[in-house]
């Protein structure tokens, strides 16, 4: 509820863009979505239902959202990340890994009581001695080494981590913190993976 | 006919464990170079040969409340036509007034003709892990057989199925659930892998033609063969979505889109998959 109160400004004015395109004629490809599909455990049909950033990033990526669009999903985005409520970016690495390496979480197969894994290996290099790592992100291999641990660079991890699209507009990351995929305190410990210099990510 | 698939199913894990051993050589290499090799192993064999085998018994015996066979069962070409049907599916059907892919004809078929129940087959068309394979699952895989080698045609003469075509696009790029996944999220970009799992990019003819002519595949993760509505499915439970409902419009969609995409291909399945 709050998130949509959040987006508000933002649905009207793609709200608009779409009802111009209905009365120009053009239909909807789409039809009822709702009506192939059913709620199956912890996946409800409310999963359904697209937030601003979501319809603006539904098209192939050589046709992303105006400069305008694109604007305000990146400040919106931004006004909406939380930074740690005692100022520590840092948590656990070693709790960090587990949650790198766990892909499970919210399918409707997943137990809901277990903790969401943050799956950074699905898509991202880290620890050198991992070789099933995947290639849709960049390789976050060394990535505190590299990187050190300024308050800008922490600031600007955690921003990542909790909602890429303040970055990249159509950012194919999933928004772990805003929509709620990790808690804070597991954010922490991912960050401590990235940048603890013990952290097999940095050896 | 019973088969024991699960020595088949043992069989594949032990190969593929052999395979997957992480040795510098593997390291440098793909997870589908990894898979090349494991289906190498395996030479002209497939096991969803034994499967097929156990569709072609279904089509032809007297089953159901209707104590008949499913030899007039229509795909698209004729009654008992099924050299090429299937690569000329999903299509639209005069009959029902809607595009139906393989699985919802057989359904439509199994019921019509046999008599048997649609909410009975529909409630779970797939088999479970270590079960026998659904008679979707058999009849799927039969059917396909006898399209090896036909160029995929999958047509967009009629409105609905090129309606279906745009519908299956659409979704094809829709955003949604709590980790804004599309189809497009793993499958708009080339010579990218989830883990050490190639991923094709569906975007792209060459690899759309690629995979879409090898489903139904002998999933070996699996231990049985998987359709092309169960492929549907399970990627979208991968999404966070909630279930994809089987021939549903939204799954008839990707999969027109999908074979419309892989049109002139030959066809090559049941496939052999990871």
């Amino acid at each position: 509820m709050h998130r949509t109160v959040k987006w508000g400004l933002l649905g009207a004015a793609l709200c608009c863009t779409s009802m111009l395109a209905a009365a120009a004629g053009k239909s909807d490809p789409l039809g009822n979505v709702a009506a192939s599909f059913k709620a199956h455990g912890q996946a409800g049909m409310d999963r359904l239902e697209r937030d601003p950033m979501q319809q603006a990033c539904s098209q192939p990526a050589s046709s992303e959202p105006s400069a305008e669009v694109a604007k305000s999903i990146s400040r919106s985005a931004q006004e909406r990340v939380k930074p740690p409520s005692d100022g520590q970016y840092l948590g656990d690495w070693k709790a960090g890994e587990k949650i790198a390496q766990t892909g499970k979480g919210m399918q409707y197969s997943d137990d809901p009581a277990e903790p969401n894994g943050g799956n950074c290996y699905a898509c991202h290099q880290m620890a050198g001695s991992e070789i099933a790592y995947g290639t849709l992100g960049p390789s976050l291999s060394q990535y505190g080494k590299l990187r050190g641990t300024s308050p800008a660079i922490l600031e600007y991890t955690w921003t990542r981590l909790w909602n890429s699209h303040v970055y990249n507009v159509c950012s194919h990351m999933p928004r772990f913190g805003d929509a709620g995929i990790l808690t804070e305190q597991q954010l922490k410990d991912v960050m401590a993976y990235l940048f603890d210099l013990d952290s097999p990510v940095n050896q | 006919m019973k088969i024991d698939k699960s020595i088949f199913a043992a069989l594949a894990w032990v190969s593929l464990a052999v395979l997957t051993v992480p040795d510098s050589a593997v390291a440098q290499d793909d997870g589908d170079n990894v898979f090349a090799q494991y289906r190498e192993m395996f030479g002209d064999d497939n096991p969803a040969e034994l499967i097929e085998l156990q569709g072609e018994d279904l089509w032809s015996q007297v089953r159901g409340p209707k104590k008949a066979s499913l030899e007039k069962c229509d795909l698209g070409l004729g009654p008992g036509k099924l050299d090429g049907a299937y690569a000329q599916l999903p299509r639209y059907f005069a009959d029902t007034k809607h595009v139906m892919d393989l699985e919802t004809r057989l359904v439509y078929c199994m019921v019509t003709l046999q008599g048997f129940s649609e909410k009975d087959l529909v409630a779970k068309p797939f088999s479970g892990r270590g079960e026998q394979p659904s008679d979707l699952e058999a009849l799927s895989a039969f059917i396909a057989g006898r399209s090896r080698g036909a160029p995929i045609k999958v047509s967009q003469s009629h409105a609905q199925e090129r309606a279906a075509y745009e519908r299956g696009k659409e979704f094809f790029y829709y955003r949604a659930g709590p980790h804004d996944f599309s189809c497009a999220t793993c499958h708009s970009q080339s010579g990218k892998r989830i883990r050490l799992q190639a991923l094709p990019n569906l975007t792209e003819a060459a690899e759309a033609r690629k995979a879409y002519s090898t489903w139904p595949g002998y999933r070996i993760s699996e231990g049985t063969v998987r359709t092309m509505e169960w492929r549907m499915g399970d990627c979208v439970r991968q999404q966070r979505l909630p279930e994809l409902q089987f021939g549903s419009d939204i799954a008839i969609g990707l999969i027109t889109y999908l074979g419309v995409m892989a049109n002139g291909e030959p066809m090559n399945a049941p496939g052999l998959k990871r």
